[in-house]
């Protein structure tokens, strides 16, 4: 099914659209409040796009060095090319530790992967820890936002869900749901043998991972079970602990409107002699699946991208219809890049038309990535290889024959604007329109008056 | 080929450079490293023991003051008094000689489990800009204390209140050779705001985090 589609049914549904409506309200004010605190925001913006520059023009150099420092902390580090590869890492190294249940934070590359279909088919058993990715576990969901993933659903959504998966009596409220889920979660987290986390970034100075939480779980995960493993793309490398503090002081604003998040970790390598709690191995999986593929081209700003969440929470298309329209991992306007360049712009066609390139994501990106541009830029190579519908091709090439015959042209539009104020009612609007109408079956359209801009212009510059 | 040698290769192709990495690459990246540059910082006032208090608060972190070390039981006695909550916690070891007995307190100096109420740990240093906790962990100072409880009570020393998370760094850097395993950050108890983007705490870590500021 295509974006069109899935967003006529997302726009009829009455709980989603109710739920939609809070995400403007909470993340969209939340970060305008929390950007104000910082006199010099522009400054840092700069800066936090040039750091993301700087890692990106000598990738390879900067993971190179990651991986030397990892290496010299105990940290064993893999190269998965593919979402195939991820899975069969993570799957060798629970078979070498003997590794029964995972546990996992939120992570949107094993999202990607599917990891926990893969896992569970190799008999393991795999526990969702975030909040609302526990929900989505339950429910047999995927996330529908990057940040928010159960933005969709409403509590008495849970309650029904949780009533019924723990076999407990219907809890409504909030805070009692919330308690709820860490009862049943805590023995997971004190039984588990491996952890599975993402990381916000690595940082090469260091070989660290990072992660930013608010619930305590990413901690738990990277903590306890005596197995962690944590899954990322190659383009999250960052220089230093410097650069990484800089791009800490816009995460948390643009991603939930928070100045910082309860838990920034950073982890560099397993337990140490004498700690007392700490993984005894510690694996990170560096992984390419398409993301080499934005590397080089007039895509390469894409990876810059922090996955804050901000570009959604003011798309106003995403405000309408939600994460799942999307039909893969990455909603939004960074999905609508990510998902065609990850999967085939053949496997996404209308997800580059998914956006009304208002700009607001653009200027809402704390990395400064030009999205509606890139956007555009995926349109052009969706024309050039063929991919748009045969009769929007046939109309674009004949109103460009039409363009360059400036006389027949003007016949054309001057027939063209009569017939239309021909077809208006008593208010000049036409109710419905042949072939638009995608355009009348919800609005009318205003009618032109009945000549063409060139011939009034010729008359008045006459008089 | 490898797949780490493919996907650096394919970077190296794609950006139009030669497959063996230059020297002068490498020595760029170096030269960062060691020059480590800070980033543009937002002003915050001069007072940042006042700065840090400010924001520690409004994340929900309570705070109390103790003259001397001596001092802390005393201080944790009346906050459990005070939130109804058991005389009873694990602590670092470093707090392990006070005399937790005469405040009626049961407190040891062990690795924490699920089921242990209160932590008490003390701080790296502390972060005014954002009234957060800088936490290092060691054998001595086990992260999983200020974790698995549901009450978490700190000693910060108000010396140890720096400006922003550089100066964090730049402590580090000059108070050990390398990082610990973990630097954790905390901010206020745990929380989520997953269910109706409704901000509820005490998610899976603390729900109460409770300061004692050390003069
Ligand atoms: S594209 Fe920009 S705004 Fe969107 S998630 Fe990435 S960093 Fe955030």
């Amino acid at each position: 099914m295509h974006f069109k589609a899935r967003a006529g049914a997302k726009l009829a549904d009455v709980r989603l659209q109710s739920a939609l409506k809070k995400l403007q309200g909470n993340f969209v004010k939340g970060r305008a409040d929390r950007v104000a605190e910082l006199d010099n925001f522009p400054d840092i913006r700069d800066a936090a796009a040039a750091i993301r520059d700087r890692a990106l023009a000598n990738l390879d150099v900067w993971l190179d060095t990651f991986e030397q420092n990892a290496t010299a902390r105990g940290t064993v580090v893999h190269w998965a090319e593919t979402h195939d590869d991820v899975n069969r890492i993570v799957r060798e190294i629970a078979a070498q530790h003997g590794v029964r249940k995972v546990i996992k934070s939120k992570s949107m590359v094993t999202e990607e992967c599917a990891l926990n279909d893969a896992l569970e088919s190799a008999g393991l058993e795999v526990v969702e820890t975030d909040l609302g990715e526990y929900i989505l576990q339950l429910a047999k969901e995927p996330p529908s936002h990057i940040v928010a993933p159960v933005v969709h659903k409403t509590r008495d959504e849970v309650s029904d869900l949780f009533a019924e998966k723990h076999h407990a009596p219907r809890l409504t409220d909030i805070p009692a749901l919330c308690r709820e889920a860490r009862e049943k979660l805590r023995p997971h987290f004190l039984s588990a043998d491996m952890g599975v986390s993402g990381a916000n970034f690595i940082i090469a100075e260091t070989g660290s991972t990072l992660i930013v939480t608010n619930e305590g779980n990413g901690r738990m995960v990277t903590t306890l079970p005596k197995v962690h493993v944590a899954i990322t793309g190659i383009e999250k490398v960052v220089p230093t602990l410097e650069d990484v503090t800089t791009l800490l002081r816009l995460l948390p604003r643009h991603g939930t409107g928070q100045s910082i998040t309860n838990y920034i970790s950073v982890t560099t390598g397993p337990r140490r002699a004498g700690d007392l709690d700490g993984p005894e191995h510690f694996h990170v999986i560096l992984v390419d699946a398409g993301r080499t593929k934005l590397i080089g081209g007039d895509l390469q700003e894409m990876l810059r991208c922090i996955r804050c969440g901000a570009c959604m929470n003011h798309c106003p298309v995403y405000q309408s219809v939600g994460g799942h329209a999307y039909g893969w991992v990455y909603p939004g306007p960074m999905g609508a890049i990510l998902t065609p360049t990850y999967i085939g712009l053949e496997n996404a066609r209308d997800l580059p038309n998914a956006a009304t390139l208002c700009g607001q994501c653009s200027v809402a990106c704390p990395v400064k990535i030009p999205l509606p541009d890139l956007l555009r830029k995926l349109r052009e190579r969706q024309f050039e290889q063929g991919l748009k519908p045969w009769h929007e091709v046939a109309a674009l090439r004949a109103w460009g024959w039409l363009a360059r015959h400036p006389s027949l042209y003007g016949v054309m539009m001057r027939i063209q604007a009569r017939a239309l104020k021909a077809m208006a009612n008593r208010e000049g609007m036409i109710r419905s329109l042949p072939f638009g109408g995608g355009w009348t079956d919800r609005r009318d359209f205003p009618a032109p008056e009945g000549r063409t801009f060139r011939e009034l212009y010729k008359a008045r510059s006459k008089a | 080929m490898s797949a780490r040698a493919n996907i650096l290769a394919r970077i190296r192709t794609a950006q139009g450079r030669a497959i063996t990495v230059r020297t002068e690459e490498r020595d760029a990246v170096a030269q960062y490293i060691a020059a480590h540059p800070q980033g543009p910082r937002p002003q915050v006032d001069a007072d940042i023991e006042a700065r840090f208090r400010d924001r520690a608060l409004s994340l929900a972190t309570t705070m109390d003051e103790v003259k001397t070390v001596a001092d802390i039981p005393a201080a944790v006695a009346r906050y459990l008094r005070e939130q109804n909550l058991a005389p009873a916690a694990v602590c670092w070891p470093e707090f392990a000689g006070l005399d937790w007995a005469a405040q009626g307190l049961k407190v040891e100096a062990r690795a924490v489990r699920g089921d242990d109420l209160v932590g008490i740990t003390g701080a790296f240093c502390a972060i005014a800009e954002t009234g957060t906790l800088m936490m290092c962990s060691g054998p001595d100072t086990p992260p999983a204390t200020s974790l698995l409880p549901e009450t978490h009570i700190a000693v910060v020393a108000r010396r140890r209140i720096v400006t922003g998370m550089e100066d964090g760094w730049t402590l580090l850097r000059r108070e050990r050779d390398a990082l610990p395993r973990a630097v954790n950050f905390i901010s206020g108890p745990s929380r989520t705001a997953d269910i109706e983007q409704t901000v509820t705490l005490g998610a899976h870590g603390p729900y109460r985090v409770h300061l004692l500021l050390l003069s």
